[in-house]
């Protein structure tokens, strides 16, 4: 299907192991196939007691499913790492004065390097942001960028989440399951720690505060236990020691935020929200939503809380947006950018949309606006008929598409039925932006357990895997 | 700490404590049913037990006659009855699950542990010989779920509304329990320091963990006065009335705040009247109108829990 050949994580293409995996190679051989087994078995059950689990939408049987864990870690060698780290700081620092420029004087646009009505027109825009002044001009403190690997080993940006990334909690369930099961193999290996990320978490939201606070509180507001990353907001709360808040338990009063406690209102400086733009208040956005605080809008724009990530980052990670992030770079820092954007064509083009049609079953062809991994076309994948209904949708609105060649992802050993098997893996660090550009070594890498697979999504049948950034060069 | 979080934690320790005691009940009623099979006192004795719980009306609605199968069944697994053990157990979890973060890993674990076991024990039928083993495991659960958390979780407000919510659940079920003994075996409230069916009355104390306390305490027959006089007004026996509202009411006055006054004086008025109180009085009011009032007076006090903390109003 994919014709290009597969770079895998651990072997070269004569089928050595490469340096950095060979304690590992060495330690898969020593050790007994039951003894593995018996891992993982202790592994499902570890994720389980601990109720590690996520939320599958549209499901009404199976309401909560375990994320698949395998045990294979994925090693990235520390110069490797060292590249990724200036590349991932460098295009955070772009896209966060991206999106204080557009909410500014628009400088990008007036300099025609962006297409002004792409993004004013856009509905990620938020009018409501323009010329708020925000602590640091920081919009996304917590950025999700998703790199994969193709060709000879390059690495790619597959795309940006500055809205409401998730899966950093799994990155750290997964370390902590392989440390309690492997400990030998963290003898073998010196592996890089990522379990301080809360702390720096804290320190990156403290870091924004109001101005004129000197002891902020921050909180953490969640959809709720039925939101299908609950989890995730509840250990992030707890690892930092905030409170975890829902709409209801937040209101607003002469533009100030308080939290109802059993000892009455407490005043809230800073809230780190995992809800979407449309339901953070009733009274701005999405009457209907029950999940948001009415009066919020009012008491961000007045300076008197600060909402993280910004309301309004949705503009810079559009799947629109994502092939000028390159050019943000060389706008903002007139620096060239380190990391690659995946080729992509932009449909809203004559020729562009003229060549994915000639190409769609070569092609993965996405929507815009999705996320998730829903929405899109993977054309050599595809039946016929499924490319030619795409292909009606594509030209009923062409603005809302953009094209990519299908990547062969890098593939990384895997335990399957059948035992080890390489499956595609990608890999999302997380980006911290505050008074400081932070990130833990390392981030979470997601593999498609489907053979031939390329959707590493949760909701589509990915798992995770423990990643280990190495301290320093094995060879 | 946050109104809600407050609220979910009270009800957790209160869907377990329930669980608990509709295990209980059953129980004792099972022993019961093994001494004495007669059909009559069989229909009865389960159409008190549902009318104690709160579910006779709704078990009529459902079922045209009751039996000892029919009752376990509902009261247990029954998905129409929305306050059945398996019910009470999965909103103790759902509870558990929203403050997942305000819980030690220990004690959400355990809740959660409970939850997965239920649904394995549902599906091996728990049915006629097993229903012993069954309702064995939830109390112990319950025992467990309590253990963890006293022993794991950090002495502040999350605690106190925890405890809160085990021992006003703990008064108002033990004063139903003692009731519907009452009403099955004295009717007429009639010479209630007779030595009437060793039996039953051992089975009530069984049922609340107190025989073995009868026996230390008062050395001596059991009669329903003296049972009644330890499940109300014993200090030291920690299912009584007076020991859960005492619980309650010191709960109660450490987390006071600025709009709590009322309740606070209320419980401590529950509690004056069971510390000063005595038996006589209670037998001459009756024993079952006694506890009725007691009942009133501890949904009013839940009622304003309720209001005072957990959904506390916006108020600047």
């Amino acid at each position: 299907m994919v014709k290009e050949a597969i770079f895998d994580e651990m072997h070269t293409a004569a089928g050595d192991v490469r340096a950095h995996y060979q304690a590992y190679a060495e330690w898969l051989v020593e050790t007994p196939p039951e003894s593995i087994v018996e891992k993982r078995n202790e592994a499902d059950t570890l994720f389980r007691r601990a109720g590690i689990t996520f939320a599958v939408y549209g499901d009404e049987t199976g309401t909560e499913r375990l994320i698949p864990f395998d045990i294979v870690p994925r090693i990235i060698p520390s110069p490797e790492w060292e590249l990724l780290q200036q590349g991932l700081r460098q295009r955070v620092t772009a896209l966060n004065a991206f999106l204080h420029d557009v909410y500014h004087d628009q400088e990008i646009l007036r300099a025609a390097r962006i297409p002004a009505e792409q993004v004013l027109c856009n509905v990620q825009y938020r009018p409501e942001m323009q010329g708020i002044d925000l602590p640091m001009d920081v919009y996304a403190h917590i950025a999700g960028i998703d790199l994969v690997r193709a060709g000879q080993g390059e690495y790619y940006v597959l795309e940006d989440n500055l809205r409401v990334p998730s899966g950093v909690s799994y990155m750290l369930e997964d370390r902590k399951a392989m440390m309690r099961l492997f400990p030998e193999l963290f003898a073998r290996y010196s592996v890089s720690p990522v379990e301080h990320y809360p702390d720096l978490l804290l320190e990156t939201l403290r870091s924004v505060a109001p101005s004129g606070v000197r002891d902020p509180v921050v909180v953490l507001l969640t959809p709720g236990a039925h939101n299908s990353a609950y989890f995730e907001h509840a250990f992030l709360a707890q690892q930092m020691g905030i409170e975890l808040v829902e709409g209801q338990d937040l209101f607003v009063d002469d533009e100030i935020v308080y939290m109802r406690t059993t000892q009455g209102p407490r005043r809230v400086d800073i809230i780190y929200r995992r809800v979407d733009d449309d339901f953070l208040d009733p009274l701005a956005f999405r009457p209907d939503s029950m999940l948001g605080v009415p009066g919020l809008l009012t008491a961000y724009r007045a300076g008197r809380v600060v909402i993280s990530n910004a309301i309004g980052t949705g503009i810079a990670d559009d799947k629109s947006t994502y092939p000028y992030v390159p050019e943000m770079v060389r706008f903002y820092l007139g620096e060239e950018p380190i990391l690659q954007n995946v080729p992509t064509w932009i449909l809203r083009r004559e020729e562009d949309l003229e060549h994915v049609l000639a190409n769609l079953s070569d092609l993965v062809v996405k929507e815009v606006h999705g996320a998730g991994g829903y929405g899109m076309l993977i054309g050599p994948l595809a039946t016929q008929a499924e490319i030619e209904a795409f292909r009606l949708r594509i030209l009923a609105d062409p603005a809302r598409y953009i094209a990519q060649p299908t990547l062969a992802l890098s593939a990384c050993p895997t335990f399957v039925e059948a035992g080890l098997a390489p499956r595609h893996v990608d890999l999302r660090p997380f980006v911290l932006s505050g008074r400081d550009v932070t990130m833990v070594p390392g981030g979470l890498t997601r593999v498609a357990l489907r053979e031939g697979s390329l959707v590493v999504n949760s909701s589509q049948g990915g798992g995770t895997k423990d990643t280990w950034v190495l301290e320093r060069a094995l060879c | 700490m946050l109104s809600r979080t407050a609220d979910h934690l009270y009800w957790m320790a209160r869907y377990t404590e329930r669980a608990e005691n509709l295990a209980r009940m059953l129980d004792v009623n099972c022993r019961m049913t093994l001494l004495r099979q007669e059909e009559d006192i069989t229909r009865k004795r389960w159409a008190s037990t549902l009318a104690t719980v709160g579910q006779i009306d709704a078990y009529l609605a459902a079922r045209d006659t009751i039996t000892q199968d029919a009752a376990i069944e509902w009261i247990t697994f029954e998905h129409a009855n929305p306050g059945s053990i398996e019910r009470c157990l999965d909103r103790a979890r759902e509870n558990a699950h929203a403050v997942r973060g305000t819980l030690t890993s220990e004690t959400w674990e355990t809740l959660n542990a409970t939850w997965l076991e239920l649904k394995r024990h549902k599906r091996v039928a728990v049915r006629r010989q097993n229903t012993g083993d069954f309702f064995e495991w939830v109390k112990f659960r319950s025992h467990l779920a309590r253990g963890v958390i006293q022993g794991t979780m950090l002495h502040d407000e999350a605690l106190e509304f925890t405890l809160l919510g085990t021992y006003l659940e703990r008064a108002d079920n033990t004063a139903r329990i003692l009731d519907a003994r009452f009403e099955l075996l004295m009717p007429d409230a009639a010479a209630p320091d007779a030595a009437v069916d060793y039996y039953e009355w051992s089975a009530l104390l069984r049922s609340v963990s107190a025989f073995e306390v009868y026996r230390k305490v008062y050395r001596d027959l059991i009669t329903p006065r003296r049972v009644a006089e330890l499940l109300i007004f014993h200090e030291a026996m920690p299912r009584s009335l007076r020991h859960c509202t005492h619980r309650v009411h010191q709960t109660l006055v450490r987390v006071a705040n600025a709009r709590s006054g009322e309740t606070t004086r209320r419980s401590g008025e529950i509690q004056a009247a069971l510390q000063y109180g005595r038996i006589d009085e209670v037998l001459d009011v009756g024993v079952r109108g006694y506890l009725a009032s007691f009942l009133s007076r501890t949904s009013d006090l839940g009622a304003r829990i309720a209001h005072d903390f957990l959904l506390s109003e916006a108020t600047v």
